[in-house]
């Protein structure tokens, strides 16, 4: 019991920032059409971002500083980069958001190094919240939810009670009304380009200390967040949220399950020897599979439901 | 009763000369470049010219942008090691020369199984599929070290069995000979799927799908075939890349090798047959060569290809051909002075960039100190580097921004010029 709670919690919040990821992206691709491969990368500067700012003046400043940092950069990338790419047609898009990721990835080891940075989790946030059955539960994993739940909140208000929101909302499928009932569509685009890249920001800030700040990060959970807008369905918001926490859940419960297909059979007596490359798939364990199992699960989707979870297009 | 048909089939003379000329240039390439440093970069480029040619075989000729290719050439890279190795223990009797096959068949058969999966669907979603597939298969790899070695890879003796005409592969000029015979050979094979009816019907999938369901054609299919072939040649490039290293490490599944194949082959412009091997022979130089001057080498490379694909995306063979269309009108003599200015300019902003670069990499990784670059050696703490690399850069660029109006305006001029003229 103690166990599942933990777990459960553990992959709620992890699943929360896959969100915090993944709305950003599904909300870019179904506005533009532009998968945008950089977008782990903007969850890596936010890091690192954060990193540098709450050196010198501390975490909460940076908290609000870094993803506006982020925002800026991913506006400048639109206006400048994208937009000039455009004509070029999608794949040139996604192209210009490869190199782009493989720049900023550069980037970073020219500034900050090849090797993981200490950025902590700060002082005030650094005790337990509570304990359940003994197993102290972080004050920052609290913190970390509240965040991506206010977040969540924020972003469906704003897209459905303001005027920008409905401007957006409409922009998704009709562009061109939108744009001949005077609204300047072009920049909306980029502030939604900007707003997905400070919400990946946002995520970096918060994540980064929670699990590790280094230069392979952008390219291990962009891998991810990707299996998430595919299971969940390539431009659906309800179904990018519902794979997030799936795909969460299944990482977070898997680590810690040394189930394998041998000891289904241990309790009859029949053993395999680890030695062989056959005796090594019966042993594997469920916890040393878990890198592979959302990938797994994205081939099983693609297989028998192509469109994803929530999906409304054949893509 | 004879219902012959006419047929008028002259030997097409230039074909034969180019395909000539680039087997000659293979065989001599070695005499020239004699050094041993030499001639480990002609046999990675040999290697490469295939994998590009593999990977746009997907990319420009079917238009699937796929970033999980270095799955298909590391399987034929790890399959094609064992079977040197059970070559090695006297459980396989196959001479050496036809070990890639090897590694293309698996490459192949991972291509049948992940294929099928993958080219249900096109465009972006599958491009995310396959990044998805190539980090599943890299996990995996990690996951069983028996057969995968780990990390640290598997490695294995290329110089097993009785010499064959004297010919054992331990010399390195040898192998790059097995190389350039392979790469020959695979290269004439790709070019000959181009002018089948399945590469005609790829190109059409490429460029009108929707067009190609309604005249009865299976798009997935034609996806599909093309990936699998693919996945063959693919894995010819990973078995001689086993025979070249003899050693096959997790590294040979990863992003970056996908990423760096996709890299080569854009570079190269895959709009043209010939462009992945411009873009393979520029991409092991910066692997082999450039690398050895500087860390920053990839982001070098990087914002090269940012820059092919914002301003130039037919890649180098557009520039070549687009070039050399400016010759064969004759017109080529007006080009010389703004090209010349373009360079000048052009390479002031890049000695700056490079400055900065460079100064910054020292920067954050000795935390500083005195540094030579250009022949100058200066303090990286100071502040005057600085302010000279940032004023060569911003002075390049400057220059760089007039002298490519003025090319512009020239090559425009050119090229109404020469639409009349066709007109």
């Amino acid at each position: 019991m103690e166990f599942f709670l933990i777990s459960l919690l553990n992959g709620i919040t992890y699943g929360l920032l896959l969100f915090m990821l993944s709305s950003g992206l599904t909300l870019i691709f179904s506005m533009m059409g532009v998968l945008n491969f950089a977008h782990a990368s903007f969850y890596m500067l936010g890091a690192y971002f954060a990193y540098q700012i709450s050196g010198y003046i501390g975490f909460w400043p940076a908290l609000v500083l870094a993803p506006l940092g982020v925002a800026v950069l991913g506006m400048l990338v639109e206006r400048y980069g994208l937009r000039t790419v455009h004509k070029h047609g999608h794949v040139a898009e996604l192209l210009f958001t490869f190199g782009l990721a493989y720049l900023i990835e550069e980037a970073v080891h020219l500034i900050w190094g090849r090797s993981a940075v200490s950025y902590g989790v700060p002082k005030d946030l650094d005790g337990t919240l509570f304990t359940i059955y003994g197993t102290a539960f972080p004050e920052y994993r609290g913190f970390m939810m509240l965040i991506s739940v206010l977040m969540l909140v924020a972003l469906y208000l704003i897209l459905t009670r303001t005027r920008i929101g409905l401007v957006i909302q409409a922009a998704l499928t009709h562009p061109e009304t939108v744009e001949a009932l005077g609204h300047n569509v072009p920049r909306v685009f980029m502030l939604v380009f900007g707003g997905g890249a400070a919400l990946a920001g946002l995520a970096g800030v918060i994540g980064g200390n929670a699990f590790v700040t280094s230069p392979g990060m952008a390219l291990q959970l962009g891998a991810i967040v990707f299996v998430v807008v595919v299971i969940g369905g390539m431009g659906s918001l309800a179904g990018a949220f519902i794979a997030s926490l799936l795909i969460g859940l299944l990482q977070t419960f898997s680590v810690a399950l040394d189930w394998s297909l041998a000891g289904l059979f241990r309790p009859v007596g029949i053993t395999f020897p680890a030695d062989t490359f056959l005796g090594e798939v019966w042993n594997l364990t469920l916890a040393s599979a878990a890198p592979v199992l959302p990938y797994l699960l994205m081939v099983l989707v693609l297989l028998f439901r192509p469109r994803g979870l929530m999906g409304t297009r054949d893509t | 009763m004879s219902t012959g048909v006419l047929r008028f089939k002259p030997i097409n003379v230039g074909r034969y000369l180019t395909w000539g000329l680039f087997a000659l240039l293979l065989i001599l390439a070695p005499l020239v470049f004699s050094q041993g440093f030499a001639i480990t970069m002609l046999t990675q480029m040999g290697i490469w010219i295939i994998f590009a040619l593999s990977y746009n075989m997907l990319l420009g000729q079917t238009g699937l942008l796929s970033f999980g290719h270095a799955v298909y050439s590391g399987v034929g890279a790890y399959f094609a090691m064992h079977a040197l190795n059970m070559l090695s223990s006297g459980a396989l009797v196959f001479p050496v020369t036809l070990l890639p096959i090897f590694g293309g068949l698996f490459g192949l058969a991972f291509g049948v199984i992940f294929g099928y999966v993958t080219t249900k669907k096109s465009g972006t979603a599958f491009a995310m599929i396959t990044l998805g597939i190539g980090e599943m298969v890299f996990a995996a790899s990690l996951m069983f070290p028996s057969f995968f070695g780990g990390e640290g890879g598997i490695s294995g003796n290329r110089v097993v069995g009785k010499p064959f005409l004297g010919i054992t592969y331990g010399p390195a000029t040898q192998v790059y000979y097995l190389v350039a015979l392979w790469t020959f050979v695979s290269m004439i094979a790709m070019f000959a799927i181009t002018r089948t009816p399945l590469g005609r019907m790829a190109n059409a999938v490429r460029d009108n799908p929707e067009r190609v369901e309604f005249v009865g054609y299976n798009t997935h299919m034609v996806r599909f075939l093309m990936f699998a072939l693919a996945g063959f040649f693919a894995g010819i490039a990973g078995g001689l890349s086993a025979i070249n290293y003899e050693i096959v490490a997790a590294e040979s599944l990863s992003a970056q090798r996908s990423g760096g194949v996709l890299l080569a082959a854009y570079i190269g412009g895959v709009g043209f047959f010939f462009g992945p091997v411009i873009g393979a022979i520029l991409f092991t130089f910066f692997v082999v060569y450039i690398a050895t001057l500087t860390q920053a080498w990839l982001l070098y490379l990087g914002i090269f290809f940012i820059a092919m694909v914002m301003f130039a995306p037919g890649g180098l063979a557009s520039i070549i051909l687009m070039n050399l269309r400016v010759a064969k009108a004759g017109l080529f003599h007006r080009l010389w002075k703004p090209y010349g200015w373009l360079a000048a300019a052009g390479l002031i902003a890049f000695l700056g960039f490079v400055a900065l670069v460079e100064m910054t990499y020292r920067l954050s990784d000795t935390g500083g100190g005195a540094m030579s670059l250009f022949g100058i050696t200066f303090d990286v703490r100071s502040a005057l580097p600085w302010i000279v690399g940032a004023l060569v850069l911003g002075v390049g660029g400057f220059l760089y921004r007039l002298t490519w109006i003025r090319f512009r305006d020239q090559w425009d001029d050119i090229q109404r010029i020469i639409q009349e003229r066709t007109a």
